[in-house]
């Protein structure tokens, strides 16, 4: 188990240095001169040769990208050209926010995604179970962003019960201490202000939560279904158990392996999703700040975004991989 | 596509249980026979054929028929979804960008289809070198999730449908390259192939004759998935400003124009192209679904 984790961590190095390429190279697809085109038309000579300077961009190429490599490794992302900030200090800051957001929506996934599907796969063919499949194919069919419309402005709009955007209501007392504003307000014992935050936190998380809702309780139906036809199911029923101990013991216990994998690829769709689900509740995490550095030209923030997602999925997969190994004896690798 | 599928059939290399029918017609009697499949068929085909006969019919102008005096408008008789912030109707908008959406992601799928079998036949059956080279490529293309590749991809390149595309591509042609290769291994061990190739015939040969038309039917299936999800990432990239430009009509770029009055209560504006766009993807998502139980008999329908 535990070499088996060692060797599978080994084949993170060469995944990672080619994500570090394909990103690093995402500047030179910028067609023309990337300086010229990230200050603009107007820009003096001068201050062009100085952003070509300070990118790195009058030297070979190898060079750029191991200077590019040596300064991620130390966690130097490039510095914001618009407003000249590190790019890596301010995703920090704004990391926890699109955090709360994506474990708000995978615990929705979880919570309703798994007893539907069980419940779909325990009576199968049934309207249930009709019903369930076709919601579940309607929500992988569905834009997020555009559930995030529907439902901002039937909730927000029509029925004004529901905030359609930021995370605090303005005007608020509440100072949170990090950017993990549900927790803050949990740890200052601010009831009011965590209300708040959690009636902010409702609709963004419902939509971003819709796909991977729908992947986990398809995936639960099919596993189940699998494990219910097994001999050791028919064993323990023909011993006389009931059929709650049956399905809830002897069936979801080995049905939700696969599901935990799938809930582990989830986790880079769950923070692609949020550059849309943020851009239309206003929500300040990184999804909302790479839609505005597309707009603003800001290429060193769209690059570290995307450098510092694809590490995060990398990780989940080689987490995910572990934990199926370290759960499931069957398993052997070689 | 069922007739490529017929015409590989026919050559004789799926092994025919029925011979009074052909694996293709009986392939293709129990996709029609679930009516999941049946209406996804129906969708899709309903949004091709309006996507060809919407440049026929010109009542108003897509890009052009603004009026400033009709802005946002609720649905009546002359406009029955209503009009957008520069007063054109949203239905022939809606039809317009069905040609628009429609054509970017079937093109981008069929390059990636392409492209991305090419790669996975030559490195399944070539194995060694190439192989791993290819599939380490495949892995680095899926360590980012797929939208987010393409929207950075579109915004390092700028925006444009052309250059949608080719983000769009990109991120689907390793489900292609996995699955082809994946055909190939299995196939390459069976005795008609080895058959094949102990009578002398060429990789190309082999290849074109035997391993390909085989792996068909996994191929198809991916298509009309992958179809569905290109939709949903054009729609993406247009909701961003990075696809289709103004004033051309677009699913996506619709809804990020409507998406600036949907607190005015202005619901028609967003509620129908996003509409188009659920309604286009869960068609095509139907049918991959019920080509999968049709064209894997073993399977069972799920």
């Amino acid at each position: 188990m535990g070499r088996y984790a060692i060797r599978r961590s080994l084949t993170l190095v060469p995944v990672l240095l080619g994500v570090s390429v394909l990103v690093f190279s995402f500047i030179h697809l910028i067609p023309g001169d990337p300086a010229l085109t990230m200050l603009g038309e107007r820009a003096t000579p001068e201050k062009v040769a100085e952003v070509r300077t300070r990118l790195g961009l009058d030297r070979p190429i190898w060079q750029q990208y191991l200077l590019y490599v040596g300064n991620a490794l130390h966690g130097d992302l490039g510095v914001s050209i618009v407003r000249g900030d590190p790019v890596a200090s301010d995703l920090l800051r704004r990391f926890p926010a699109t955090v709360e957001l994506a474990v708000a929506a995978i615990a929705v996934a979880i919570a309703l995604g798994i007893p539907i599907g069980v419940a779909s796969a325990v009576w199968r063919n049934s309207l249930l179970d009709s019903l369930a499949r076709l919601g579940a194919l309607t929500g992988v069919s569905m834009p997020i962003f555009w559930l995030g419309l529907v439902l901002a402005w039937f909730f927000g709009v029509q029925l004004r019960i529901l905030p359609t955007g930021f995370r605090l209501a303005s005007g608020t007392t509440f100072v949170p201490w990090t950017n993990f504003v549900v927790i803050d307000a949990l740890l200052q014992r601010d009831w009011a202000a965590l209300a708040d935050a959690l009636r902010h936190l409702i609709l963004p998380a419902v939509a971003l939560a819709t796909i991977p809702l729908a992947v986990i309780a398809r995936m639960t139906r099919a596993s189940m279904l699998e494990v219910l036809s097994r001999e050791y199911i028919r064993t323990a029923e023909a011993k006389g158990l009931s059929r709650r101990v049956v399905i809830l013991r002897h069936a979801l216990r080995n049905a939700l392996l696969p599901v935990l994998t799938v809930i582990g690829l989830q986790i880079g769709r769950l923070l692609a999703g949020a550059i849309l689900t943020e851009t239309i509740f206003s929500w300040p995490g990184i999804g909302l700040w790479v839609y505005e550095s597309i707009e603003s030209r800001d290429y060193a923030i769209v690059q570290g975004v995307s450098l510092f997602i694809a590490v995060i999925v990398v990780g989940v997969n080689l987490i995910t991989d572990v934990l199926y190994a370290a759960v499931d004896p069957r398993i052997k690798y070689e | 596509m069922m007739a490529t599928y017929q015409a590989t059939v026919e050559r004789g290399v799926v092994a025919a249980g029925d011979r009074s029918r052909s694996p293709a017609s009986a392939a293709w009697r129990r996709l029609v026979a679930s009516p999941a499949a049946r209406a996804g068929l129906i969708m899709v085909v309903a949004f091709v054929v309006l996507a060809l006969v919407t440049p026929l019919v010109h009542v108003y102008d897509a890009r052009t028929d603004a009026n400033l005096g009709l802005r946002l408008k609720p649905p009546t008789a002359a406009h029955p979804f209503g009009t957008d912030s520069l007063g054109r109707d949203i239905l022939v908008r809606i039809l317009h960008a069905t040609r628009v959406s429609l054509g970017l992601a079937i093109s981008a799928v069929a390059v990636a289809a392409v492209l991305g079998s090419a790669i996975g036949f030559l490195a399944g059956y070539l194995r060694g070198r190439v192989d791993l080279v290819a599939m380490f490529c495949m892995d680095i293309v899926l360590a980012f999730p797929a939208t987010l590749l393409a929207i950075a991809i579109v915004a390092m390149i700028g925006p444009g449908l052309r250059n949608s595309l080719f983000a769009i591509s990109l991120v689907s042609i390793p489900a292609y390259a996995r699955l082809s290769r994946s055909s190939v291994l299995a196939l390459r061990e069976q005795e008609f192939v080895l058959a094949a190739q102990g009578l002398g015939g060429s990789a190309g040969r082999v290849l074109a004759s035997h391993i390909v038309p085989n792996s068909l039917p996994p191929l198809i299936v991916q298509t009309t998935l992958s179809i569905a999800f290109a939709i949903l990432e054009a729609a993406a990239l247009g909701f961003l400003g990075l696809g289709a430009q103004p004033p051309t009509p677009e699913w996506g770029a619709m809804l990020a124009d409507s998406y600036k009055y949907f607190t005015s209560g202005a619901w028609w504006v967003f509620c129908f192209p996003g509409a188009a766009i659920m309604l286009s993807v869960l068609g095509f998502n139907l049918l991959g679904d019920g080509l999968r139980d049709a064209l894997d008999p073993r399977l069972g329908p799920s």
